[in-house]
Order: C-alpha cells, then structure tokens, then sequence
C-alpha cells in the first residue's frame, strides 16, 4: 500500500491505497464520487474525464497514486455546495445536450477544460476538443451548441435562442464568485475578469 | 479491468531510476504519462513486477535551441510540443504531429520519450522522428549514449534501450524546408491505419517515414531512392512500401494498407514539396 494526499474538489483525501487502483477507482470507490464514469476500458469514449491541476485527463488510464500531491477537480466539483449549476452544466442542461446522460460528466469536463483556454472557440475548435469524449445519443450537435451557449455565458454575454433570459448575465455574479471553491484553477471561470486574468 | 498487483517506487532522479531498474530486475519498467503502458497492463497484455515512475522529474520536461538542433526532454508532453513556438518555426512537423496524437486528454499526459521507447509502429511521433534523422539520447550507470532514430527500433515494442536505460533527450536537426504529415483513420482518435511522415530538408534530401506498415517504425527507402533518381512524387510514392509486407488486422487487409501507404505518400510529397 502506498499512501497518497490529493486535493479531490477542494478538500484534502488522505488514503492508503494500492499502486494498482486506477484514479477513477479511487474517485468512485473509495471517495464514492460516482459522477465520473467508466465507459469503455480502453481509454477511448472519455466518460471517465476529471481535471488533474487543471487539465483534463482520462481518470481510468491514470493510476492513484500518480496523482498524489495533485489537485482534482470532477463533475461534482463544478457546481456551488448550495447546488446552483455552473455554466456549462446550464447550457448542458438549457440546450438538450445530454439525454441518458452518461457521457456528460466526462463531456463537460473536457468541455471546462477548452473553455480555460479558449474563451470563444469556433465549431471546428469545439468538436476537435472533444475528439476524446464519446456520445452514442446526440449526434453531438446539441453538446456543440451548449459549449457555445456555455462560453456565451461565461464571457458575461447574452446567448440567443433556448437560453435567452435564462442563465446568461442574470445571476452571473452570485454564479461566478463562488466557483473558485470548487474550481481550482479558476483563471477563466468567473464572468468577470474573464480576460485570462 | 485492471492491472496485476506491482510494487510502485517514484524516482527522485533519473540516476535514481537507474539504480533502482537495477536493483528490481528484469520484471521493472518505467512509466512517464501511462497513456501506453497504463491500457496494456490493464489488459493484463504486459505484467511488470514493478513500476519506476518517472513522471514528475520536471527536468527532463524542455525544448531548447541546441544551435544545429532542437534538443526536446524526454518527459515533454504531447500538449507542451503542440504549443512550442519554438517547434513551430523550427521543426513545424513535430507540433502538428503531436497534435494529431489521440486526443486532448491523452496529450496533456502522453511524452514523446514514452511514445518512442514503447515503440508502437502504428505511433504518430515516432515516424515523425524517423523522418526528421532525430538522435535519442539514452543514459545508463556508464553514462550517455546517443543512438539515431533509424538505429532504435528493434522490433515490435523492442528498441535499442537497455533494461537500466532511460531515454532523456530527443535531438532534431534543424533545417526542415517543407513537411507534411499524412494519417488515416476512422475515427477521430484511433491509432493511424498507416501514417505517413516526409520532410524536406534545406540540404536538398526528403525523408520519409511510415507508420503501421511494419513491425516497426521504418523509413520508405524505396520512395527515398525513387526521389533521388529524379523520380515525380507520384511516381516515387508507388515505391513507398518497396521491401515491406504490411500486417492485414482487423483495421485494413496487407494490400489495402500497401495501396494507403502508396495514395498517402504521394500526397505528402505534394505538399511537402509544394
């Protein structure tokens, strides 16, 4: 048994665990965050997605204690402890970009994970993105319009269409400011000073 | 699924994962980004006694202006190559191979030494590599030795590094003229069915390479040869599997992977040479 520290969504785990226990285990079994999902077996469909010091990464392909010492963020990471949901899940959600739901998680972590970099990303820019994310029931089309609505939002505009009202600038002050808890590397997830700042 | 029980020891040096290779055995392997060995030991396909990892020595994570190369750490990521402006002016090949490699996730824990150490001859970099004449350095308790690229692959996931060696440096000369890279696949983070790697180089030499369409990653001589004889690109890409049998899987058939390389090759030259 190796003994591993990892800051999982904001809170220290301490634990002792086997060398051989995929993070994705150690998320879902041993911490029982089961949001994060395991898909495939074969590093493929990315349902197992979680940020690791910010970036995504495959958790199934990852061992436990490889991540020690790092900061990891999951689906359950995103949203206030209060329950109000972060932007992408929003825009998810406002633009039926999910139906059995069990890409999601992994989809939007991934999705967190382009929006770090890339504040207004173009279709082509979106999709190849998610190159890594596997979705059996939408077509994919509805995701690209979330991410969209989702960057809308958290460039403090206005999204047209399904969401018009809905999340976009309303609230977005009282959204924004709490995420630096759950988000750690948070330099653009706030609606201001959204500027990579 | 996952793998067997193994010991896990996290080097605090490369010397230190030297010594301890050493003192485990035959049944010790190192791991970088996972994004090779992790799957196959989950597959159970490979069983290491013991892991070695290597992933956090930072110093061995650079890409640095060497004067007539580029010398590239082994631990580089595939997400820091794609990102190199240093890359794209010089050795433009490599940021746009590194980005073609899996997908997002896998390239911000996927290294270039990993990807050429564990030798897969379907692999995006290492053809890449091939193509541009790289030598790798390999340290050892006697110190450092540099091996060519067209030297290192044995066979398949068989290379000239030793049980206690370490792959530490990447070096690519510099002097690139045109370049392209040719991959097909089905989906869009498969492996390449076959992948084609040229390069152009100012001296006035091209080189190509291939992915897939051996046991290992080789150079298509026949294509090279063709080139040098004064022959077209179209005419030169029909030599580009001269003396090679691609494997038939359950991706393509032997002839179809020949006829891929063959419509591959011709349009990197193209664009290579454009």
């Amino acid at each position: 048994m190796v003994s591993v520290s990892i800051v999982v969504n904001g809170l220290e785990r301490q634990c002792d665990v086997e060398p051989r226990l995929l993070l994705v285990g150690f998320l879902r079994d041993v911490l029982g965050l089961t949001g994060t999902h395991i898909g495939c077996e074969t590093s493929s469909c990315g349902a197992c997605t979680v940020l690791v010091d910010g970036e995504s990464v495959k958790a199934c392909t990852v061992l436990t204690v490889q991540a020690d010492g790092s900061e990891v963020t999951t689906i359950e990471g995103l949203a206030q402890p209060d329950g109000s949901l972060h932007e992408i899940q929003q825009a998810f959600g406002a633009e039926h970009a999910l139906q059995c739901g069990f890409c999601t998680p992994g989809m939007i972590m991934a999705v967190a994970s382009l929006l770090k970099s890339q504040r207004e990303p173009t279709d082509r820019q979106i999709r190849d993105a998610l190159e890594g994310n596997l979705c059996r029931c939408t077509g994919y089309q509805n995701i690209v319009k979330a991410v969209h609505s989702a960057a809308c939002m958290l460039r403090g505009q206005s999204y047209g269409l399904q969401t018009a009202g809905n999340a976009a600038g309303a609230g977005g002050a009282g959204v924004a400011s709490g995420l630096e808890a759950g988000l750690r590397m948070t330099a653009g997830f706030s609606t201001e000073g959204q500027d990579g700042t | 699924m996952v793998p067997e029980r193994f010991e896990y020891h996290r080097a605090s040096s490369v010397d230190d994962a030297i010594s301890r290779l050493g003192r485990l055995g035959e049944g010790s392997k190192l791991l970088a980004g996972g994004h090779s060995l992790i799957p196959l030991m989950k597959l159970r396909l490979v069983r290491p006694s013991a892991v070695v990892d290597i992933g956090r020595l930072s110093d061995l994570r650079y890409i640095r202006d060497a004067g007539d190369y580029i010398a590239i750490g082994s631990l580089t990521r595939h997400c820091d190559l794609e990102c190199s402006s240093l890359l794209q002016r010089e050795v433009p090949l490599l940021p746009h191979v590194a980005g073609v490699v899996g997908d997002p996730a896998v390239r911000h824990r996927g290294t270039i030494g990993g990807s050429l150490a564990h030798a897969d001859p379907a692999s995006d970099l290492p053809a890449a590599v091939m193509a541009l004449d790289g030598r790798l350095v390999l340290r050892g308790s006697h110190g450092d030795r540099i091996v060519a690229v067209t030297e290192f692959f044995r066979g398949f996931w068989e290379t000239a590094l030793g049980h206690e060696e370490v792959l530490t440096e990447v070096q690519i000369p510099k002097g690139t003229a045109g370049w392209a890279y040719q991959k097909f696949t089905r989906r869009a983070f498969d492996w390449a069915i076959v992948g084609v790697a040229v390069v152009a180089t100012a001296r006035g030499t091209v080189q190509v390479a291939l992915a897939n369409v051996a046991p290992t990653t080789v150079r298509a001589t026949g294509t090279e040869q063709a080139l040098r004889e004064g022959a077209s690109p179209a005419v030169a890409a029909r030599r580009a599997v001269d003396g090679l049998r691609p494997a038939s899987d359950i991706n393509a058939t032997s002839e179809y992977r020949s006829h891929l390389a063959v419509v591959l090759t011709r349009r990197a030259l193209d664009k290579a040479l454009a």
